[in-house]
């Protein structure tokens, strides 16, 4: 074997290694994970100035130290994993780190191969392939993507988490910048009947996941998307084309698109029938719940962290709502009994989301921190009472309540929901 | 700038449409076109082939039929190690229950919450079974579903599935599915 190979096998198995023990939960703390650093990364020199670097390379990699991962559920074929949000900076999530979810496992797609049938309720029913496609005028915008069951992990009052991460409560969101062609372009192309009030999309992956959407919501800024983050989507996100419904619940985002419908009715696909419905209190339960509702959660200090020392910290988050813009983020630090306006990074951008801070000078004490989200219809994230109250108990798709961190008296920070409840 | 302006000019004569009639391009100041024309005619044979949904009132069901006695064969072959011996036991969804749904549904299964049952069809015939997909024959589909909904006490022992039969299944919950009533503002719903 030569040198080279036995090296990045050796690399590829420590990876394999390390990145196992963060799923079994043996990195714990920080200072773990930099014992396995110093054990097993090469050393760096003492003085970086006194030995020259590395060449450039194709493809980088990032830092040693910086390692975030999805959270992955159990490998099952339909299943899901979640973005380090409480690792991240910024808005962008990074397109290796853009949560995952998929019905019937990632297929394997050729861009070469892929087309898309455009027919029904059309006076030019039509193929496009993605060399068609990407010779339309193109747009590039920045959305947030989330799931509906995002952060249905805190809804159950006798199941509320304590030890639980934004990542693992609410990594069921990511922002990318997305480029692609607006579907009504196309429907213009083929002709779309005027009468037309539904479309039926559908993926080519194992499960053929479809999901009826209506024509009002395609018409306004849906895109066939088949950029991310400046490059090619990813298999994950839908390669090599998804439709990106922008605001709307991720499912009905459908990926690996290669056909839709023009037609006058929703289909009722087992996706928005059976599931992506919202029982509520009352024996009802809502259908074609699309839109995402002002959300915010803190992504610092929470759990796993703790906060090392009294005084100034920087509390920070994200804030989203898929109804246009946020307007405002208040920020409690008494468990809601009094509210500060957080600072709002612009470009504040519609559908997207917003990092907002807030600076807090830490007595020591006990805190509940709390971040409540504002949207430009006037919408207030609500409380976990008022929507209880609203939908009953036992529903957790939409779970948009307002998240509480708990910060304790030797800094460890918990989710804290659970001591306002 | 001379470059620079010519380079534009080459670009937008290279993106003009094929067969344009537009006597200058976008920057000459023209419009767009109406149609561009990139893409391909669909053939009918074409669609028919992906053309698979199915809907409440059973437009894109296939002809076919199955009974409930075929469709329990079916189910031991081919459904029965992820839903167990009698839709109920798992490891994966849940397919019967004889619960009513009261306040909350017992379940997301086909008797306890299902609204249409054409969706079986729709699902089945494209995501079932789940390492297989898509290879049932529209006979087997129609008998495992007929199966299916006699286990939910939908359908009698001696019901036979197809084209016309199916979309006249009675869902009992099918009026307990609202549009949504959200609507931004002031307002918690």
């Amino acid at each position: 074997m030569a040198p080279d190979s036995r090296s990045s096998i050796s690399r590829r198995t420590w990876i394999a290694a390390t990145s196992g023990a963060v799923a079994a939960g043996l990195i714990k703390t920080k200072a773990d994970a930099v014992k396995l650093v110093a054990q097993e990364a090469p050393t760096p020199p003492d003085d970086p100035t006194k030995i020259p670097g590395r060449f450039t390379s194709e493809v980088g990699v990032r830092a040693p130290e910086e390692r975030p991962r999805r959270l992955t559920r159990s490998q099952t074929l339909s299943s899901s994993s979640r973005t380090p949000l409480q690792e991240l900076q910024g808005t962008i999530t990074p397109a290796d780190l853009h949560f995952e979810r998929h019905h019937a496992g990632i297929p394997d797609i050729r861009a070469g191969g892929h087309e898309l049938l455009v027919h029904g309720m059309v006076e030019r029913p039509m193929v496009f392939s993605m060399a068609d496609l990407k010779r339309y005028p193109s747009v590039s915008r920045i959305y947030f993507l989330e799931c509906s069951g995002n952060g249905g992990g805190a809804y159950n009052r006798e199941r509320m988490p304590v030890e639980i991460s934004p990542q693992a409560l609410d990594g069921l969101l990511s922002t990318s910048e997305w480029v692609g062609v607006p579907v009504k372009t196309i429907l213009n192309e083929v002709g779309a009947d005027p009468a037309a009030t539904w479309i039926l999309a559908e993926g080519a992956d194992a499960a053929v996941m479809s999901r009826s959407v209506p024509m009002e919501k395609i018409m306004d800024d849906a895109l066939l998307a088949y950029g991310q983050n400046g490059e090619a989507i990813r298999p994950e996100q839908g390669y090599p084309l998804r439709l990106l419904l922008p605001g709307w619940e991720g499912n009905a985002s459908v990926k690996w698109l290669r056909r839709i419908e023009v037609t006058d009715r929703p289909t009722m696909t087992r996706d928005e029938t059976s599931r992506y419905t919202d029982p509520l209190k009352g024996g009802l339960s809502r259908q074609f719940s699309f839109f995402m509702d002002a959300k915010s959660t803190i992504t610092f200090p929470a759990y796993p962290y703790t906060l090392p020392d009294t005084g100034w910290w920087e509390i920070q988050g994200l804030a989203w709502t898929g109804r246009g813009r946020i307007t405002r983020v208040d920020i409690s630090t008494d468990g809601g009994q009094s509210w500060a306006e957080a600072e709002l990074q612009e470009p504040i951008l519609p559908k997207s989301t917003v990092r907002f801070r807030h600076l807090w000078n830490w007595d020591g004490r006990e805190s509940l921190l709390i971040s409540r989200a504002v949207d430009e219809t006037g919408y207030v994230q609500p409380t976990v009472q008022q929507l209880w109250e609203a939908r009953g108990e036992r529903t957790a798709y939409h779970n948009n309540q307002q998240r509480v961190w708990k910060v304790a008296a030797d800094g460890a920070v918990t989710f804290g929901l659970g001591d306002l409840v | 700038m001379r470059r620079l302006a010519l380079a534009i000019m080459v670009l937008s004569v290279g993106c003009a449409p094929a067969g344009s009639s537009s006597d200058a391009d976008v920057a000459g100041g023209a419009e767009p076109p109406e149609l561009f024309g990139f893409g391909s005619p669909a053939s009918t044979e074409r669609i028919a082939i992906w053309d698979i949904d199915v809907r409440p009132d059973g437009e894109g069901l296939p002809p076919g039929s199955g009974t409930v006695a075929e469709g329990e064969q079916v189910y031991l072959m081919q459904c029965i190690a992820c839903h167990g011996p009698t839709g109920t036991e798992g490891p994966n969804d849940v397919l019967v229950t004889r619960e009513p749904w009261v306040e909350w549904p017992a379940g997301r299964t086909v008797g306890g919450y299902w609204p249409y049952a054409t969706t079986l069809y729709d699902y089945i015939v494209k995501a079932m079974p789940q390492l297989t997909p898509g290879t049932m024959t529209a006979d087997e589909t129609y008998a495992v579903i007929a199966y299916i909904l006699h286990l939910n006490d939908l359908v009698p022992e001696d019901a036979v599935m197809n084209a016309e039969t199916l979309p006249a299944v009675e869902m009992p919950y099918r009026d307990r599915f609202v549009p949504d009533d959200r609507t931004g503002g002031n307002v918690i719903r």
